[in-house]
């Protein structure tokens, strides 16, 4: 029951801060930091209340356990069932959820002005439908909430978003994020359904359910053609790079509470997807599809990096980051290693935090310069007093600078993958210069050089800076002592790193087995 | 499982049987004849539309009655023209049900009409039996009564506006283009019987389904499905729809998108299906060439549209384009059919009933206009809030009615029978839903941001002050209501629908279980 709540308590939360805007805009803004903070504290109860190392004594390989679970019939003819499970990884994720549930509420407390209930309604609706993805076990409840969580974010960007001058509007941001993420959402669907009837066929029982769903024999085409129908939505979301265009334009025009939610959190539903759902379900096709994603991931890395050098719009540049950030990711899981999965989960952990900082960070400077422009800034180190040095720690996570979590996670995705795939690793690598070069550009180009004028601005308020205080401890923490993280995703990796690997001993089916 | 009856089946005198049977279309002819005649002691609005109500309620009850009698004893056959069966139930509680709701509609509607109001009422109530005859049908001549019944009370209910231009036009040109279908379908029933030698649908449907065997039967099935592709708005005969759908009184639009649809749509599907005849090559391939032009076109057109009934109308051309994809499900076609029409009818009710409030009273031109609607959130928030859950379903998001509608046509076009992989016929329809879901996403999403944005300079329509606490408004809410319940709790409606299939059938049709 409590991880129903874990849903539950934003949906709640959301819906009092709608109602109550009536009451005082200051309504919402607690009710929506403390249903935050509540969910956040029922996460942290259930990392110190689980064990999350019982695999590492079984030699027989590691036999999947659920730490806590809910299962309630929902639709039975059709097998379907409100099936909900959590283990270390699905934990971390809704742990960094919460976390970042309270950032963005706490960064948006001035900012917004406009309709704050509703827009809290919305954000929080977002973070319970992100909830629910990371701990969906049934198909069909998975792609419920995938879908669910776009409504909001359409809403977040398409009201409370900013115009860019002369570019392009914030409609036009909201509808291209919701056509490419819905559109993929559908060839999901059908790549579910026909998992469902391929398994149908199989053992004549229907069921959505991901325990009964894993190990469907297949013939090789259908486990291609499914593989492709599950990696295409999880691409678009990643973002990898040919599909990636809506995430510039939504970072961009996105106020700061969506931006921190779409980078921090958004993203990486698409890196729990794949690990969760693509590589257990066709280890064979993905095996033999991991050499292209990989290489898409290389190009992303370099796709980004060189895209975000050439922005002039400072969002802009930190969204392009996160594509060639996403992109070591991308390697990382096809790369399958537990040393490379377990990179993954701490890139997808750090960069959530950093990026997130880094945008609120953005936020804060476009609310006081009224500007986003790179060209407009430029010597901000004498203008403000606290703000540039923490831009310049965030910036150096970002660039991967060891002692933080970005170091750890990277690093640990090109050691791990350096075993199965060396040259991929090594052009992977290539693209950590690049990760120099962009931070130090807009660095460079946002806080050195000359100086407009030399007026003092408005520093970061006590809020604030109690916001970037949390970010910066938690990125330390990883930084320095990711041994808590690996300790609890180590089981949860080991597993998807047999499921992937074994693939390769076990015989392919014949086609005629259908 | 034993349903409690009211009435020992084995009691009753067979044609006591067949009289209880036929009790809906009963009651609600009596109340077509009662309005007409209290119209013609004494004119008041609001006495009309409550009698009509009540009426139409009667005749829902009764319809919930024989719905028990009959899983119990099996379909009652009522002259060789009529069954009463399961589907047959469903889909009379169904037309009566959206019927309901547009009376409601036409209430608040005719509110400020200039000129008499009553007629539309019996004007509704008997299209309404129309469409009860249709959904019991058993035959070609049975078919043509209802379809005759349902339309021509439309023609004069789309026109009911006549001093608007629009509305007039709008009511010929449907007269004018119906009378045509209608001709095509009554030359085509006569080439049938000509090839066949019996009008009813099991006999026709054994006979085509081995096989259409000579040019008689194939254009006779042919000038009959352009008949019913007229009626269904499918591409290519599409043309009418949305300069009818603009031009009928909002209420009028309602009931042509809900009930006139789903009563064409239940016969069109019993004629097929249930008469095997859907088994034939030729005519499935038929079929999906007119889904993927449906989809295609009535997706495409609507990305341009600012008059949100166009939009809607296009989007119902859409809608049955998706709806052809089920009957290609084989096994359990008719689930996914009746699965997908409660959706649609929930949907489109509650986007039609929408507009009818904001241009009740009757004051002219309709609010149809897309930039009337502009802020309409910050002025009436539930009231955005059911057009917004409705255009949601209509795209097909999950948390509403809608989605579970597509989810199970996924499920048909994929589960569908002797379907492998390389068939590719299947995955077309499926890469057609698909595409056409994702175009369709940008007209609805249109519609839904214009009621966000912040409302510029005057407007003239508004929906009056008290909408939520009117019959109109109430409904409107329970729609939206009800698609967001189905949309999350689908169960007890599946278990209905699944319920109405499985009533003993003449012999032909199979039975599916699940698990």
């Amino acid at each position: 029951m409590i991880l129903a709540w874990l849903i539950l308590i934003p949906f709640i939360g959301g819906l009092l801060c709608w109602q109550g805007e009536r009451i005082g805009l200051w309504f919402p803004r607690w009710v929506a930091l403390l249903s935050m903070m509540l969910t956040t504290a029922l996460a942290v109860h259930l990392w110190f209340d689980g064990n999350y190392n019982l695999m590492s004594g079984l030699s027989a390989g590691p036999q999947h356990v659920w730490q806590r679970e809910l299962h309630l019939p929902w639709i039975t003819p059709l097998g379907i069932s409100f099936h909900l499970g959590l283990d270390g990884l699905s934990l971390l994720m809704v742990l960094l959820t919460g976390f970042l549930g309270v950032m963005a509420v706490a960064c948006s407390w001035r900012e917004i002005q406009r309709h704050v209930g509703f827009f809290y309604l919305n954000l929080l609706w977002n973070l319970g439908g992100v909830i629910g993805i990371f701990l969906a076990l049934d198909m069909f409840l998975f792609f419920f909430f995938w879908e669910m969580m776009l409504v909001p974010m359409f809403f977040l960007i398409a009201l409370w978003g900013h115009n860019t001058p002369g570019g392009r509007s914030r409609i036009y941001a909201a509808t291209k994020f919701f056509i490419f993420t819905q559109a993929s959402g559908l060839i999901l669907l059908l790549a579910i359904v026909g998992l469902v009837l391929v398994h149908f066929h199989a053992t004549g029982q229907l069921s959505f359910d991901y325990q009964v769903l894993l190990n469907t024999p297949m013939s090789h085409s259908v486990e291609w053609m499914l593989m492709l129908g599950f990696f295409v939505a999880f691409a678009v979301k990643l973002p990898v790079v040919p599909v990636h265009s809506w995430l510039p334009d939504a970072h961009a025009q996105a106020p700061t509470a969506g931006s921190v939610d779409l980078a921090g959190i958004l993203l990486k539903t698409a890196a729990y997807g794949l690990m969760r759902f693509s590589l257990p379900f066709f280890p064979h096709a993905s095996q033999e599809f991991a050499p292209v994603a990989m290489w898409l991931g290389v190009f992303g890395i370099f796709y980004g990096g060189f895209m975000a050098c050439a922005q002039n719009d400072i969002k802009r540049l930190v969204a392009y980051t996160s594509v060639s950030h996403m992109g070591f990711v991308l390697v990382g899981i096809y790369a399958g290693t537990t040393m490379a999965l377990q990179g993954v989960v701490m890139q997808m952990m750090a960069h959530g935090i950093s990026a997130a900082a880094l945008f609120i960070l953005c936020g804060e400077i476009y609310e006081r310069l009224h500007t986003r422009d790179l060209r407009e800034m430029g010597g901000l180190w004498s203008r403000f007093a606290v703000l540039p040095p923490i831009t310049l720690f965030f910036a150096a996570a970002s660039m991967g600078l060891p002692g933080l979590g970005n170091f750890v996670g990277e690093f640990l995705i090109l050691l791990g993958s350096y075993k199965v795939a060396g040259t991929v690793t090594i052009v992977a690598a290539g693209g950590l210069i690049m990760a120099a070069v962009y931070t130090l550009l807009m660095m460079q180009r946002a806080f050195y050089g000359q100086a407009r004028t030399s007026e003092q601005m408005e520093d970061l308020n006590p809020r604030e800076i109690a916001t970037m205080l949390c970010l910066i401890v938690v990125l330390l923490v990883l930084g320095l002592y990711p041994q808590l993280v690996l300790n609890t995703s180590a089981a949860v990796m080991a597993n998807v790193q047999h499921a992937y690997s074994s693939a390769a001993a076990l015989p392919v089916l014949p086609t005629a087995a259908l | 499982m034993t349903m409690p009856t009211l009435l020992p089946p084995q009691l009753i005198n067979p044609l006591l049987l067949q009289m209880i049977a036929m009790l809906p279309l009963l009651i609600t002819s009596a109340t077509a004849i009662l309005v007409m005649l209290f119209i013609a002691v004494r004119r008041n609005h609001w006495w009309n539309a409550t009698l009509t109500v009540t009426g139409l309620n009667l005749a829902l009850f009764s319809v919930v009655w024989v719905g028990l009698i009959v899983h119990t004893v099996g379909p009652v056959q009522v002259t060789p023209l009529i069954v009463v069966d399961g589907f047959s139930c469903l889909y009379m509680a169904l037309v009566l049900g959206a019927t309901l709701a547009c009376a409601t509609l036409c209430h608040a509607y005719m509110e400020g009409f200039p000129g008499n109001k009553e007629e539309m009422y019996l004007l509704l109530s008997i299209s309404a039996l129309g469409a009860l005859v249709l959904v019991c049908c058993h035959n070609l001549a049975s078919l043509f009564i209802g379809l005759e019944l349902l339309s021509v009370p439309i023609y004069g209910m789309i026109a009911y506006a006549f001093r608007l231009q629009k509305s007039l036009e709008a009511g010929l040109k449907y007269m004018l283009l119906s009378a045509a279908a209608s001709a095509f379908m009554l030359f085509g029933m006569a080439l049938l019987y000509a090839d066949c030698g019996s009008l009813d649908f099991s006999q026709l449907g054994q006979d085509m389904s081995m096989g259409i065997k000579n040019p008689v039967e194939l254009a006779g099935l042919a000038m009959m499905l352009v008949g019913f592709g007229f009626k269904l708005s499918l591409a290519p005969f599409h043309l009418w729809t949305p300069d009818v759908y603009e031009g009928a009184p909002a209420p009028v639009s309602a009931y042509l998108a809900s009930v006139s649809k789903l009563a064409i749509f239940a016969v069109f599907t019993r004629f097929l299906i249930f008469s095997q005849a859907v088994h034939s090559g030729l005519l499935l391939h038929v079929l999906a060439v007119l889904a993927i032009v449906s989809i295609a076109i009535g997706n495409l057109l609507a990305l341009m549209q600012n008059n949100i009934k166009r939009l809607l109308g296009y989007s119902s051309i859409a809608h049955f384009g998706y709806l052809l994809i089920a009957l290609m499900a084989g096994a359990i076609s008719f689930e996914v059919v009746s699965v997908y029409l409660v959706t649609y009818v929930i949907s489109t009710l509650a986007a039609f009933g929408v507009v009818t409030l904001m241009s009740s009273p009757y004051q002219g031109k309709d609010a149809d206009a897309l930039h009337e609607y502009r802020g309409l959130f910050w002025r009436r928030p539930f009231l955005t809030a059911v057009l917004t859950v409705s255009m949601l379903s209509l795209a097909g998001i999950p948390m509403t009615a809608g989605f579970i509608g597509k989810f199970y046509i996924v499920l048909g076009g994929i589960f569908a029978e002797g379907t492998d992989f390389g068939n590719l016929w299947v995955w077309s329809l499926l890469a057609a839903l698909v595409a056409g879901s994702a175009v369709g996403l940008f007209y609805y999403l249109r519609v839904v941001t214009t009621l966000f944005l912040p409302s510029a300079g005057m407007r003239r329509y508004d929906a009056p002050r008290d909408w939520g606490r009117r019959f109109g408004g109430v409904m409107v809410l329970a729609l939206a209501a009800l698609t967001l319940i189905v949309g999350l709790y689908p169960q007890p409606v599946l278990d209905v629908i699944r319920l109405s299939g499985e009533t003993p059938r003449h012999a032909g049709s199979q039975q599916v279980h699940y698990r």
